[in-house]
């Protein structure tokens, strides 16, 4: 039970912040950060614990997204069991995507490749056909009552987003400490010696990227909850993708709280640039595209592995091989 | 039914404009055939190269196919020293470092080039854009055309330097055998950049020839980036033959598609022939290994 106390230690101090903070600018700052952090800690499982590295994962945000929507405005059905089943059907997308490309043996470049591809046929099918309100996009009634996920007030909303992300850590923690995460890790640092030792790297790399997708489809049902619009852009487009493996990778990847740690730094350097040069389009992505670069380029094991450094050489043996120097 | 008066130009015009996608998926496959790395800023590249080749019109009133003969020197530099100083160091021969490396430069050139000129589309006017050649009863616009000779010219051009100099022996070497031109005395770090500015200056070209008939925005190169990502995949990664031939046969795929299923649809139809083609054969048509 070791191992999970930090978890408690971050999700009971995240969970204070309403009572000291009342801001609705900052509460809403701290959801979208958490919102991030959630889509990343999927992208995390499959990138950072895997080595598949997903530039699709827009692909299980919107599905869940649409889902949850879809269910409501469509058939009625209510928006917490639209919760459930969108991170279902997002979970599927995930395993049929993961089944045709790792069948297929695709890898490094051509993986990264083909989860582009079928986020984009997303992307492009939800804006033209009928159910997802094609070009005009898709409004959730409002209707301000918990039973229908719906809260006058912002701090519910971020409790919600808190609760998730803290099971999302507890999630990939027991996975790292589980036979699953051992055998995922070996298929990421070498699949060949993995698969000759007798681990069946197809499963475990269908395993790895249902989990990612049903996490990252977690987070879009609950963006479609919280803003109560949905079109094809902001569901299935290309920002969702980068900033799920931003996250990770600017906190760390591969490790429990990289996506939690990059997200929050990722959305307050997003927020700060903002702040300075006013609500000119593009400057704030342009820092998160230099802040990619930089990192690989300066820490490739993020901020954890960055301050992992600084302390004594046996902690570092912890990290994972890959993501250390060479 | 379709008849060869309606035919015959679909497949002419679809040649001419697969020409230009050849030439972009040119550049990827070139880079990806001797770095093996694929180049998510590749669609950036492209679009930058059409906001320069637009201003070389408007401010400095320089025809684009005149500019063409400046900006290709130019992107040469520009993508020889982003290999040389920023991905090259940057990714620290990781594979999966380069993917993430030339994402974060594909953002960077995009929201830069948002950041300064907004959203807005904006088109030449140029006063050849609108003449066709005759051809018995085919019309044919003259810029097609002149792209299409200019493509053929840039890839023969591009062959004989892989064939004949000593610097494209070297970049075929690499391609080969990297460890192995390493120990020929090759400067490999110098030749990885010389493929990145060949295929940085492909992309040059390419928008000097798009620009008398095409739009530019931020995101005008995207478009052709996933098309030339099917190219480059369905003509054989790293294959030049292949995405010449591959690029000139999508063109006409789309051309001959868009008659029959009309605009939206032939855009899917893309990215289907793209996922299917990753799928089955992620070797493409022409390449030796998956």
């Amino acid at each position: 039970m070791k191992s999970y106390a930090p978890i408690v230690v971050v999700v009971a101090l995240l969970a204070v912040v309403p009572f000291i903070v009342t801001s609705n600018v900052v509460l809403n700052f701290l959801v979208m950060a958490l919102l991030i952090a959630l889509a990343g800690q999927g992208w995390n499982l499959l990138g950072g614990y895997g080595g598949q590295y997903s530039f699709g994962h827009a692909a299980f945000f919107g599905t869940g997204a649409y889902v949850t929507a879809i269910l409501q405005v469509r058939y009625g059905i209510n928006a917490w069991l639209g919760l459930f089943v969108g991170i279902a059907v997002g979970a599927l997308v995930g395993a049929a995507i993961g089944a045709l490309s790792f069948r297929w043996g695709l890898r490094g470049s051509y993986f990264s490749l083909v989860t582009l591809a079928f986020a984009e046929v997303l992307r492009i099918v939800a804006s033209v056909a009928p159910i997802t309100g094609a070009g005009v996009g898709i409004l959730i009634k409002l209707d301000l009552r918990p039973e229908a996920f719906q809260f006058q007030s912002r701090a519910p909303f971020y409790w919600i987003a808190v609760g998730l992300v803290g099971l999302s850590l507890v999630l990939v923690r027991a996975i790292e400490h589980s036979r699953f995460g051992a055998y995922l890790a070996a298929v990421r640092e070498n699949e060949a010696a993995a698969t000759a030792l007798g681990v069946d790297a197809f499963a475990i790399k269908l395993g790895a990227m249902t989990i990612s997708a049903a996490i990252t489809a977690a987070a879009g049902c609950f963006y479609a909850q919280y803003f109560l619009f949905l079109d094809a852009a902001i569901a299935y487009g290309p920002w969702l993708s980068i900033d799920a493996l931003l996250a990770p990778i600017v906190g760390g990847a591969g490790t429990l709280f990289g996506p939690l740690l990059g997200a929050l730094v990722v959305k307050v350097l997003g927020e700060a640039t903002k702040l300075f040069t006013g609500d000119a389009p593009g400057l704030d992505l342009v820092v998160y595209g230099v802040l990619l670069v930089g990192v690989v380029g300066l820490a490739p094991r993020g901020i954890a592995g960055f301050v992992a450094t600084m302390t004594p050489k046996r902690l570092r043996l912890l990290w994972p091989s890959s993501l250390r120097h060479g | 039914m379709l008849s060869a008066v309606i035919l015959i130009p679909a497949v002419l015009n679809g040649l001419m404009t697969g020409a230009v996608y050849a030439l972009v998926a040119l550049g990827l496959t070139l880079i990806y055939g001797v770095l093996h790395i694929i180049n998510f800023a590749h669609g950036a590249l492209l679009t930058a190269a059409m906001f320069a080749a637009f201003f070389a019109y408007t401010v400095l009133g320089l025809d684009p196919y005149v500019a063409l003969f400046l900006l290709m020197p130019v992107f040469f530099v520009v993508g020889y020293a982003l290999q040389r100083y920023v991905i090259g160091p940057a990714a620290h021969g990781d594979d999966r470092n380069f993917l993430l490396v030339t994402l974060g430069l594909a953002v960077v050139i995009e929201n830069a080039l948002l950041y300064a000129f907004r959203a807005d589309t904006r088109t030449v006017n140029l006063p050849y854009a609108f003449k066709v050649i005759e051809i018995g009863n085919m019309f044919l616009a003259v810029p097609r055309v002149v792209a299409f000779v200019a493509v053929v010219a840039v890839a023969a051009a591009l062959w004989l330097f892989l064939q004949w100099t000593a610097t494209g022996k070297a970049v075929r070497a690499v391609a080969k055998e990297k460890l192995g031109a390493e120990l020929c005395g090759i400067d490999v770090a110098h030749i990885y950049a010389v493929t990145f500015g060949l295929g940085t200056a492909c992309v040059a070209v390419a928008a000097c020839l798009l620009i008398p008939t095409y739009y530019v925005n931020p995101t005008a190169g995207d478009a052709f980036v996933l098309i030339a990502f099917t190219i480059v995949v369905l003509g054989g990664m790293g294959s030049v033959i292949g995405a010449l031939s591959a690029g000139l046969f999508v063109g006409v795929v789309e051309s001959l598609s868009t008659i029959a299923l009309g605009e939206s649809l032939g855009q899917i139809g893309i990215f289907v022939m793209f996922i299917v083609v990753l799928l089955v054969r992620p070797s493409g048509l022409f390449g030796e290994r998956a």
